[in-house]
C-alpha cells in the first residue's frame, strides 16, 4: 500500500493501523465476495449510461464513431473523511471564500490591497484576467464569486502528519457536484446496509442550497427573482450537470439564443412571449457571455447582457471578473488576503509556491525541475503542467525551455505526496491519489453541503486526478465516529 | 415554457412517431415479400416504400437497382438517410438530450435506453437476423416512449407539444401510406378497381390495414370482405380508428387548444378547419375527386399547420 493512505495510517496488514473512521468499512469490504464486487461496478456502470451521466469529450470519437461521451469511472470504495476534520476544514472554507470576495470586490472599487502593497499592482491590472469593465460595478450582497469550488488535498506536513493543502480555488465556473449527487446516490442504490451501519452525513439537498443562494443574489429590480441555468448546449462536457441542475431547481435551462435583451432588460423566448430574466446561473465563461462586450464571434451569450448587468437589472453568478482570484499567479497571497480583510490567521494551509517571474524562485526551479511540479498560471484541466519526479529527461528539458521562454506564466510547487485511497483497478484493490473538490455557496451567506466530490487518478502513481485526463470520482463520506 | 424547449419536445415526438412508421412500412413490406409473388410487383413495393417518404433519388444515387435487402438497409440503418430508422432514433434522443431536464426520468431513460439498445442491435447483426422481430421492437419502444410520456408527464405545456409532434407527423404518415398504396393499385383511385386478381387484391389491402395495425379493427367496423372504398374510409375519415387521419387532427386540434392564447390562434385556425371538413365529409366525395388530389392537398395543409406551430410557438422572431 502507498506510504500515505486514508484508510492506512501504516501497513495494510497490520489491523490496528486501519484509521479508525475507516474501521467498520474495512470489516464490511473483507467479507464481501470479490466476485459479487465486480458485479456491482459493473450494474453501476449500466444504470450511469442508462441514466445518460456521461461528459464529451472534445475531438473524441467511440469506436463505433457514433458519439463522444464518457462515462467519468465511477469508484465503489467510498472516501471517508471523520467529522471533525471536516468541522475545522468548514471553517477554514468559509474564512477562504469570504476573503476571496472582499479581495473580488476590493479590486474592482477601492484597491485597497494594491495600496497596501501587498500585491504588486501590474500582477492584477495585467493579468487576462482582470476585467476593466467591472470596475465600479456593485453586485448583490459584495459577493462575485456565488459558487465555489475549491480543491484540497490531504499531504504529510514536515511533521509527517496528515494535513489539508488549497490546491486551487475555482471561482469561475467549476464543475462536478452532479457526480457529487450522483455518486451518492449509486453508493444507496448498490450498498443501502452500508448507510444503516455508518452516520453518513446527507448531501442531497445541494441544489436547495443552490437555488436559495442563487434567489438571494437577484438584483433590487424583484423581490421573486426569476432564475434561469445558462449553459453553452448539449456539446459542452458538462452539459448532463447543466441540465441536471436546471432540473433539479426547477428552472429553466437557457441557451444564449433563448435569451435577449431589450431596454437593459433581459429576456428569454417562451411559447406565450417574452419573459423577464433576473438570475442567470452561467455556466459559459467569460469571453462568451456578450459578443459586444467580449469575443464578437461567441453565440453562447446574449448582445446586451453586459449593459442589463452594469444597470443592476440582471445577476450574473458568477460574477464577472472572478478569474482574477483564482488565477494561479495570485494564489500566493491568499493567506494574506485572509489577514488583510478579515484580520485572521489562515485556517487551510496553502501549498508553498514559486513565482517564476520572480528571479531568485525562476533560479530554483530550474535547479529543481525534476522534484517539481510547474504549472501555467491560467492553465485549467491538468493541461500545461510538469509533474517533476514523473516526467522524463527529454520532458523536463522541454518544459525547461517552455519556462525559460515565457516565466511569468507558471508558478512551481514541491510535489507533495497527495494521499491515496484503495480503489478498484484491473488487478483488485490498489492505492490512486484522490483529491476532493468541496462547493462553497455564498448569497447572503456562505453555506455548503458536507464534503464535496472525491476525484481519484486512476493511472498507478499519477497525480493528475482530471476526469479529462482518466480521472475517476467516489463517493465523499463525512463521518461521525 | 422556453421556445426552444417546446421545439426540442416537438420534435423528439416527431421523430419517435417517423421511426415507428418505418418500421410498420418495412415490416408490412418485408412480410408481404415472403408470399408468393411476380419480381415486378414485390420490386412495386420496395419502390412504393421509397416513394412513400420521398427518397427515391436519393436511394438510386446510393445504391441504384432496387432490391429488398438494400432497401431495408438504407431504410433502417443507413446514416446518411434522414429517415432511416436510425436517423430518426438519433434525432429524437439528441433533442431528447437537449431538454432532458423537461422530461421525467422515466422519459428520457427510455429514449436513451432506446438508443443505446438500437446500436447493440445493429451492431450485433439481430436486426439482419431477425428483420420482423427488430420491427417489432422498434414499434414497441415507441409504444412505450408514448405510454411513458402520457403516464408520467405533467399536464402541462409541454405534455401537450409532444403530443402535437406524434399526432402531426403520424397524419402525416398515414396520408403518405394511403396515397402511395392506393396509387400502386391505379394512376389515381376513384372509388373501384379494376382486373386485378381478387386474391392479390385481399393481400394489398390487407398488408395496408396491417401496416396500421388495422386489419382486426376492419373486421370489427365492417363486418365484410375488404373493399379498399372500406380500407380508405377507415384510415381517412373514422374519428375512432388511433391512425387516421381524422383522429390524428382531433388530437391536433385538442392539444394546439391548450397550447394557444390571443397571441396565437392562427394554427388553431388552420386546424380546426381542416378537422371540421373531415368531421362532414364523405368517403364517395372524396374519391369522385380523386384520392390522389384530396391526400396532395391534405399533406400541404398539415404541413402549413406544423410551419404555423413553429412560427407562433417554437422558433419565434
Amino acid at each position: 500500500m502507498h506510504k500515505f493512505d486514508e484508510m492506512y495510517a501504516q501497513l495494510p496488514s497490520v489491523d490496528s493501523a486501519v484509521r479508525p473512521h475507516y474501521r467498520n468499512y474495512l470489516d464490511w469490504l473483507k467479507r464481501q465476495d470479490p466476485q459479487a464486487m465486480h458485479g456491482r461496478r459493473e450494474e453501476a456502470e449500466m444504470i450511469f449510461r442508462r441514466v445518460g451521466i456521461t461528459f464529451a469529450v472534445y475531438g473524441d470519437k467511440d469506436e463505433d464513431g457514433s458519439g463522444t461521451e464518457r462515462l467519468i469511472p465511477f469508484d465503489l470504495i467510498p472516501r471517508i473523511i471523520p467529522a471533525h476534520e471536516w468541522r475545522d476544514m468548514q471553517k477554514g472554507l468559509v474564512q477562504r471564500v469570504t476573503a476571496l470576495n472582499r479581495f473580488i470586490h476590493d479590486i474592482y472599487h477601492d484597491q485597497e490591497i494594491l495600496k497596501a502593497g501587498i500585491i504588486p499592482r501590474e500582477q492584477v491590472l495585467n493579468n487576462a484576467q482582470f476585467r476593466p469593465e467591472m470596475m465600479g460595478v456593485d453586485v448583490p450582497n459584495g459577493v462575485y464569486s456565488n459558487i465555489s469550488g475549491i480543491d484540497i488535498v490531504r499531504a504529510p506536513n514536515a511533521k509527517g502528519e496528515g494535513e489539508y493543502y488549497v490546491l486551487e480555488d475555482n471561482l469561475r465556473v467549476p464543475s462536478g457536484v452532479s457526480y457529487m449527487l450522483e455518486d451518492r446516490k449509486m453508493m444507496m442504490r448498490l450498498f443501502p446496509e452500508l448507510f444503516s451501519q455508518h452516520r453518513v452525513a446527507p448531501v442531497a439537498h445541494y441544489p436547495d442550497l443552490l437555488l436559495e443562494t442563487l434567489r438571494a443574489s437577484g438584483p433590487s429590480t424583484t423581490d421573486n427573482p426569476t432564475v434561469v441555468v445558462l449553459t453553452p448546449g448539449m456539446y459542452n462536457s458538462a452539459y448532463f450537470e447543466h441540465a441536471f441542475l436546471a432540473q433539479q431547481m426547477g428552472v429553466e435551462l437557457v441557451e444564449g439564443q433563448d435569451l435577449f435583451v431589450k431596454d437593459s432588460f433581459v429576456y428569454m423566448r417562451t411559447t406565450r412571449g417574452p419573459k423577464r430574466v433576473d438570475v442567470i446561473y452561467r455556466r459559459v465563461d467569460d469571453d462568451f457571455l456578450d459578443p459586444r462586450v467580449f469575443r464578437p464571434t461567441s453565440t453562447l451569450g446574449c448582445a446586451g447582457l453586459m449593459d442589463a448587468y452594469r444597470a443592476g437589472h440582471v445577476s450574473i453568478c458568477n460574477a464577472v471578473g472572478t478569474g482574477i482570484a483564482d488565477d494561479k499567479s495570485i494564489y500566493p497571497y491568499v493567506p494574506q488576503m485572509i489577514e488583510f480583510y478579515l484580520g485572521e490567521k489562515p485556517i487551510l494551509n496553502n501549498v508553498p509556491t514559486f513565482q517564476c517571474r520572480k528571479k531568485e524562485d525562476l533560479d530554483y526551479t530550474l535547479a529543481n525541475l525534476d522534484k517539481l511540479v510547474v504549472k501555467e498560471v491560467h492553465g485549467a484541466g491538468g493541461y500545461g503542467m510538469l509533474v517533476g519526479p514523473a516526467a522524463t529527461k527529454a520532458e523536463i528539458e522541454e518544459f525547461r525551455q517552455v519556462l525559460i521562454a515565457k516565466p511569468e506564466g507558471y508558478i512551481s510547487q514541491p510535489t507533495l505526496s497527495l494521499s491515496s485511497c484503495p480503489t478498484y483497478v484491473e488487478s483488485g484493490i490498489a492505492p490512486r491519489h484522490i483529491d476532493l473538490r468541496p462547493f462553497v455557496l455564498s448569497g447572503k451567506h456562505v453555506q455548503m453541503v458536507p464534503g464535496g466530490l472525491t476525484r481519484v487518478a486512476l493511472k498507478e502513481g499519477s497525480l493528475v486526478v482530471n476526469s479529462s485526463q482518466g480521472g475517476g470520482t467516489k463517493d465523499t463520506w463525512i463521518l461521525e465516529v | 415554457m422556453l421556445s426552444r424547449t417546446a421545439d426540442h419536445l416537438f420534435w423528439m415526438s416527431r421523430y419517435t412517431e417517423r421511426a415507428e412508421n418505418t418500421a410498420r412500412l418495412l415490416d408490412v413490406n418485408y412480410q408481404t415479400s415472403l408470399l408468393p409473388q411476380s419480381a415486378e410487383v414485390a420490386q412495386q413495393g420496395w419502390q412504393g416504400l421509397l416513394s412513400i417518404s420521398e427518397l427515391l433519388p436519393s436511394y438510386q444515387a446510393l445504391y441504384g437497382d432496387i432490391t429488398p435487402e438494400r432497401v431495408m438497409e438504407f431504410m433502417v440503418k443507413d446514416e446518411n438517410n434522414p429517415s432511416s430508422i436510425i436517423s430518426c432514433l438519433r434525432a429524437a434522443r439528441e433533442n431528447a438530450r437537449a431538454v432532458r431536464g423537461s422530461l421525467t426520468t422515466e422519459v428520457w431513460e427510455t429514449q436513451n435506453q432506446t438508443w443505446l439498445e438500437l446500436n447493440r442491435m445493429l451492431k450485433s447483426g439481430a436486426f439482419e437476423r431477425d428483420p420482423g422481430q427488430f420491427f417489432e421492437w422498434v414499434k414497441f419502444r415507441s409504444h412505450l416512449s408514448r405510454g411513458v410520456t402520457v403516464g408520467t408527464m405533467l399536464m402541462d405545456e409541454a405534455l401537450h407539444f409532444m403530443r402535437l409532434g406524434t399526432f402531426l407527423e403520424r397524419a402525416d404518415n398515414t396520408a403518405r401510406l394511403v396515397d402511395v398504396k392506393f396509387h400502386a393499385v391505379e394512376h389515381d383511385f376513384f372509388g373501384q378497381t379494376q382486373g386485378k386478381e381478387q386474391d392479390h387484391d385481399f393481400y394489398h389491402w390487407s398488408a395496408i390495414l396491417r401496416s396500421v395495425s388495422g386489419f382486426e379493427i376492419y373486421r370489427k367496423v365492417y363486418r365484410d370482405v375488404i373493399q379498399p372504398e372500406r380500407v380508405a374510409e377507415l384510415l381517412i375519415l373514422r374519428a375512432d380508428m388511433p391512425r387516421s387521419l381524422h383522429a390524428c387532427l382531433n388530437e391536433v386540434v385538442s392539444n394546439i387548444a391548450m397550447v394557444s392564447d390571443d397571441r396565437s390562434r392562427e394554427s388553431y385556425r388552420r386546424a380546426g378547419k381542416l378537422c371540421a371538413e373531415m368531421e362532414f365529409s364523405r368517403i364517395e366525395e372524396i374519391l369522385a375527386n380523386g384520392l390522389h388530389a384530396y391526400l396532395t392537398q391534405f399533406l400541404d395543409r398539415v404541413n402549413e399547420i406544423g410551419a404555423s406551430i413553429s412560427r407562433e410557438f417554437l422558433v419565434p422572431n
